[in-house]
């Protein structure tokens, strides 16, 4: 029995001309038993034991890639927060860590590495401390090593101290890549309520609650939906919902096969399918050209919010019956370097900072690469990451903010990144001071979890 | 293991021919063809067994796409779990 001809005709359709694709295989790898006082043996430790387990994940993509017939755009791995590993050698200076890093994701031909993270919600340890301290240079002299620091939870409340560390520590990383606009900062996270299995960049690491080694696979297919939304025009959000719904089911049903399969040649056990509509900068892969066609003339303006959140509710529970395993952040991406229709948005001055801000609260993940005027202050950099971090804590959501303040850039400047990462019109941000606010320092107490208003 | 082949491009004189050769050459099993020509433009879908080939099937699926290329066609060559997973519960 052959299955139907139309069914068939309308998934290469979505392949070739609506960018379906699989966005990314992560393998997570555990790096805990790489630990060793002395630096040079853990660095030697982890690039063995990165090589090992992901020796053959580009190989087994491709395969895959090629019997399917599907895009996989990004292979990568995601390990155990490197400040866990590097805490227990005795050195100040954890750059060499990112190096082991990088040289081991060369070997293995993947496109990121994720992991230079620490997760300091309540605290620092040393070796948090260590790593923080050494992030703008490990981004400098690495090229696939991404970053990510957890500085907030619901359950923690928001550590301050780290809120404003980060602010300097995203401005300096600024600053050390500024022949490259910045570009260390497109590699770095600041999250709240971090998750431990995110297959996507730059904010994947493998949590410490994590199996030996896992597959994590995100999908894509924004262009898809959009499509699909366009036959219904007119109609109301109960079919755009059920729409949506049908739409991110069949993509998440082609992500949870690519994760199946990959699971069973790596033998690797499959963690999760991360359902996220991912956005790239290419014509008909915009996550802002779907709000639009639900009715807004331009991304941004009043009713954005309304319609990202049925956006993102649809995604969700069309994919999670379509997989066995549901994690990562799961939701609508709404990174606006690498969204066509986010970019036209920022550029035109109708999607503003604070809009993204409302609309982080109803969406995956954050403030995403944004490019700020070179001159935002450090100060500047950690109150924006406070109020995320607050709608994370208080909406018990992952938040996360990737800014770049782009050196000798201003309002009406455009930073080019290339590829995925795209390109950013720098946005305005409010010129008024916050340095009293995050001077104070400490930590934001854990909030309520009832008397919900 | 069962496959997809697609063929979409002008229709021309030797198309199922052509797909059918690379096929019987590496011993796949043509299970059920169906074809439709709307204004000039062929399109066909086919069911194809290929446990026994007698090549790994990203080879056989690079071999069609190549095969398409110097007739001027497209031609895909998927594993029909995909589609399974994405139109079936």
């Amino acid at each position: 029995m052959m299955i139907n001809q139309n069914e068939i005709l309308q998934t290469i359709e979505m392949i070739d001309e609506q960018h379906l694709d699989i966005r990314t295989i992560t393998m997570g790898i555990s790096l805990l038993d790489c630990c060793d006082s002395d630096p040079r043996r853990a660095c030697e430790k982890i690039y063995d034991k990165i090589c090992r387990k992901a020796q053959n994940l580009v190989s087994a993509g491709q395969d895959i890639e090629h019997e399917f017939g599907i895009p996989i755009v990004n292979k990568r791995i995601s390990v155990t927060p490197m400040a866990l590993v590097a805490g227990a050698s005795e050195t100040e200076d954890y750059v060499p860590f990112a190096e082991a890093m990088d040289k081991a994701a060369k070997t293995c031909g993947v496109d990121f590495i994720g992991g230079f993270s620490a997760l300091v919600q309540k605290g620092f340890t040393p070796g948090d401390e260590r790593l923080i301290a050494s992030i703008p240079e490990a981004l400098a002299v690495t090229d696939f090593v991404c970053s990510s620091v957890n500085v907030g939870s619901t359950r923690a409340g928001i550590n301050m101290n780290a809120v404003k560390r980060m602010g300097e520590i995203i401005k300096a990383t600024a600053q050390r890549t500024r022949d490259r606009n910045g570009f260390g900062c497109a590699k770095l996270v600041v999250f709240c309520n971090a998750v431990e299995d995110n297959p996507f960049m730059a904010g994947a690491f493998h949590g410490v609650g994590e199996a030996e080694c896992v597959i994590n696979v995100g999908v894509s297919g924004p262009g898809v939906v959009h499509h699909a939304l366009q036959d219904v025009k007119g109609q109301p959000f109960d079919v755009v919902a059920e729409t949506v719904k049908k739409t991110a089911f069949r993509i998440t049903r082609m992500g949870q096969l690519v994760a199946r399969e990959a699971s069973a040649r790596l033998k690797v056990p499959f963690g999760i399918v991360d359902l996220s509509l991912a956005p790239t900068p290419a014509i008909g892969d915009s996550v802002a050209r779907i709000l639009e066609e639900m009715g807004l003339e331009v991304c941004g303006t009043h009713g954005t919010t309304a319609a990202l959140a049925l956006l993102n509710d649809a995604v969700k529970k069309g994919g999670v019956m379509a997989s066995n395993h549901v994690g990562g952040l799961s939701g609508a991406f709404i990174p606006v370097s690498e969204d066509e229709g986010m970019i036209a948005a920022a550029s035109s001055g109708v999607l503003t900072l604070d809009k993204l801000e409302a609309m982080t609260c109803v969406c995956s993940v954050g403030l995403d690469m944004i490019a700020v005027p070179g001159d935002t202050s450090a100060a500047t950099l950690s109150a924006i990451i406070a109020d995320e971090a607050a709608i994370g804590m208080v909406n018990s959501k992952t938040t996360a903010v990737r800014l770049i303040p782009a050196p000798g850039t201003q309002v009406g400047d455009t930073v080019e990144f290339g590829g995925l990462l795209g390109s950013a019109p720098v946005m305005p941000i409010h010129p008024e001071s916050a340095q009293l606010f995050v001077d104070r320092g400490g930590r934001i107490p854990a909030p309520m979890q009832s008397l919900k208003n | 293991m069962r496959a997809i082949v697609t063929v979409i491009g002008k229709d021309q004189v030797g198309i199922i021919a052509s797909v059918c050769q690379v096929l019987s050459r590496h011993n796949v099993n043509v299970l059920d063809i169906r074809q439709t020509i709307l204004q000039e433009y062929f399109t066909m879908v086919m069911l194809v067994d290929a446990s026994q080939a007698t090549l790994p099937f990203a080879d056989l699926a690079q071999l069609l796409t190549e095969e398409g290329t110097s007739i001027g066609v497209e031609i895909r060559a998927q594993r029909e779990d995909l589609f399974n997973a994405m139109h079936r519960i």
